[in-house]
């Protein structure tokens, strides 16, 4: 066999093997959560009831979906304004200068930080300071979660836009100045619109980090399997009643856990969709 | 990617030659024994298996994977025995793939800890603490808490209650004591190892929830004695059936075993009648298959895992529950063990 046959064979079966996995998560999924979709229907989704009480046990997702979808799109709205400032700083007012580099490797390190790390930073240094603002009594909940999230998925955000607007063509932004635009018209009418559905992708990659965080919302948000009330109060998400409830769970409380992580699944899978669907319009 | 393949390919053979390895040459190489299941009784364990190893050799594992894990683990043999704070139910044993059998192996309290500078000793009714955890008495200098505390200065502080977001035998514990002080609470919450919770936050293992409430002023929440103890977060006395504020203590989570136990030992110890008992105490359990002959095990496997859970029952391991602030067995009950302890067989040889 020679080497292009050797390497065709490779890449062909890795491919392959991909979607075994992808396909056998689903199948996993679907399987042990059917036992739970067949006892509550539709009501698994629409309920927020959850009780393991034995011989009261009902399960409803609703609270954790919720919970999952406000601090993911509120940890979405904190990092847009911070993650596009810095991805017009890196991309485009400091491009390739010593001080981009260095805030483009800080960027990149928030990614590798851990989440257990930040959700103890959290824990000692958020927490006492919505505490100390008076937002609520104990510092746990949506907001603070939301916030550590909008912290972890900046690196996400920022790195792929920066990249994007880089890549936007010199002769574009000289046609521009050279018409006697000004640095920030080029930016908002020349850079962004061009570059607009790269960076819509980055928020849509960083949302769908936002969607699936555990360790560190689980430490911060109280959970307390209850919709929310308000941006204060304490709530649950999806991942983070998995990873709590996961090691005891037996039984339909077992198959309900595994169906809230199909409907996670799920969720992201349309959030994706969407993702490509709007940069299919856009570009 | 091919080499990755061939790689991994080579660990699984090596390790799965080791494991056979072991389990024939089991009389001459030392034997590991495994275990898994609750927290609460952990740093016990941790001791306990400490010093058997340091004196015979014996590596011994333990994971704190709470008390559905370590039945689920035994049920799944992947595990010598398991640990939980729960006894199972009849029916949960039916469950098992075959007979097992419990073994108590030391007292635990389950204390109300909390977090309000400069308080100390503060006292509960069984009212109280019901209106608490229900949230309906949210403020800590509430009418009710100062009558019954009248030398405390409490101050205008809400109360933040913290339990436990995993399934767990400390939680089990608890509400079943508050379901035998409460009626409301027996309704309305029930007992179990993880209950729907009329208010407060989350946290995870005795270790999270100890962390929240020293991390965190205004909460109150409940926790394996010794979490309490170890970083030193103030407890509440509570009100034992004769009626009596007790303070959780070596002496007074005994005392709690002072009253007729069944020969399986599968009983709650919670509001026990004895003056001097801390209410919210009781066994924590050791569970294994009666016949230890199962998946291949080895007899000398076996041997090594009863022998172990003899000495664990013994003075010597007894004494250590002091130091990490358990409290030892009474004798009545270590007799009970023993006698169970030796139902244990192997394909129906003794092992003991």
């Amino acid at each position: 066999m020679n080497g292009e046959k050797i390497t065709k064979v490779v890449l062909f079966v890795s491919s392959l093997l991909i979607l075994f996995l992808a396909a056998g998560m689903v199948y996993t999924l679907l399987n042990g959560a059917i036992p739970a979709f067949n006892k509550f229907g539709w009501n698994f989704i629409f309920s927020s009831e959850w009780n393991p009480t034995e011989g009261k046990e009902e399960y409803g997702a609703l609270s954790f979906i919720t919970g999952t979808l406000l601090t993911s799109i509120l940890a979405l709205l904190l990092c847009i304004p911070m993650s596009f400032s810095a991805s017009l700083f890196l991309g485009e007012y400091y491009k390739n200068t010593k001080i981009a580099n260095i805030l483009g490797s800080m960027v990149d390190l928030l990614a590798g930080i851990p989440s257990i790390v930040y959700g103890l930073w959290g824990f000692y240094v958020i927490k006492p300071l919505i505490v100390d603002l008076g937002f609520n009594e104990q510092g746990f909940g949506i907001f603070t979660s939301a916030l550590i999230l909008s912290i972890m998925i900046i690196p996400y955000a920022t790195s792929l836009s920066s990249e994007i607007i880089k890549m936007v063509p010199n002769e574009l932004k000289e046609a521009a100045y050279s018409l006697g635009a000004t640095q920030q018209e080029v930016i908002f009418n020349v850079i962004v619109p061009s570059a607009r559905s790269g960076i819509v992708a980055s928020y849509i990659l960083a949302f769908g980090r936002a969607l699936g965080e555990t360790m560190a919302v689980t430490m911060l948000i109280g959970n307390a399997n209850i919709i929310p009330k308000g941006l204060f109060d304490t709530g649950n998400t999806m991942a983070s009643v998995i990873a709590n409830q996961f090691g005891e769970a037996e039984g339909l409380k077992l198959s309900s856990l595994i169906a809230i992580g199909l409907l996670l699944f799920l969720i992201t899978g349309i959030v994706n969709s969407i993702g490509k669907l709007i940069i299919n319009k856009l570009s | 990617m091919k080499k990755l393949v061939v790689l991994f390919f080579a660990i699984a053979i090596l390790t799965a030659c080791n494991n056979s390895n072991q389990s024939s040459e089991g009389a001459e190489k030392k034997v590991t024994i495994t275990a898994a299941g609750a927290t609460f009784p952990m740093p016990f364990y941790n001791m306990v298996f400490k010093n058997y190893t340091k004196s015979t050799g014996i590596l011994l594992t333990y994971g704190g994977i709470g008390s559905g894990g370590g039945i689920r683990s035994l049920k799944d043999k992947i595990v010598d025995f398991g640990a939980t704070d729960a006894f199972l139910s009849d029916e949960k044993n039916k469950n098992m793939p075959a007979e097992i059998v419990h073994i108590p192996t030391c007292l635990g309290a389950v204390v109300i800890a909390y977090n309000l500078p400069d308080v100390k000793g503060i006292k509960l009714t069984n009212d109280l603490l019901e209106g608490i955890f229900m949230g309906k008495i949210t403020k800590w200098n509430d009418e009710k808490i100062k009558a019954n505390n009248p030398d405390i200065n409490l101050p205008d502080k809400g109360i933040t209650v913290v339990h436990r977001s995993d399934g767990s035998g400390t939680t089990y514990i608890f509400s079943d004591f508050m379901s035998k002080v409460s009626d409301v609470w027996k309704t309305e919450v029930g007992k179990g190892k993880s209950l729907k919770w009329p208010c407060g936050i989350g946290a995870k293992g005795n270790p999270g929830v100890a962390g929240t409430i020293k991390q965190t002023p205004g909460t109150i929440g409940y926790i394996g004695s010794e979490y309490a103890f170890a970083q030193k977060i103030p407890v509440a006395l509570l009100q034992n059936r004769a009626g009596n504020y007790i303070k959780p203590s070596v002496e007074s989570i005994s005392a709690a075993a002072k009253t007729d136990i069944p020969d399986d030992t599968r009983v709650i110890l919670t509001n026990s009648a004895d003056p001097e008992a801390y209410p919210i105490s009781g066994f924590t359990w050791i569970i294994l298959y009666k016949d230890q002959d199962y998946d291949g095990r080895s007899k000398n496997q076996a041997m090594e895992t009863v022998k172990f859970l003899d000495w664990l029952i013994s003075k010597d391991a007894q004494d250590v529950t002091k130091k990490v602030h358990y409290s030892p067995l009474p004798e009545t009950t270590v007799k009970k063990a023993k006698q169970i302890l030796r139902t244990v067989n192997y394909g129906g040889e003794k092992l003991l």
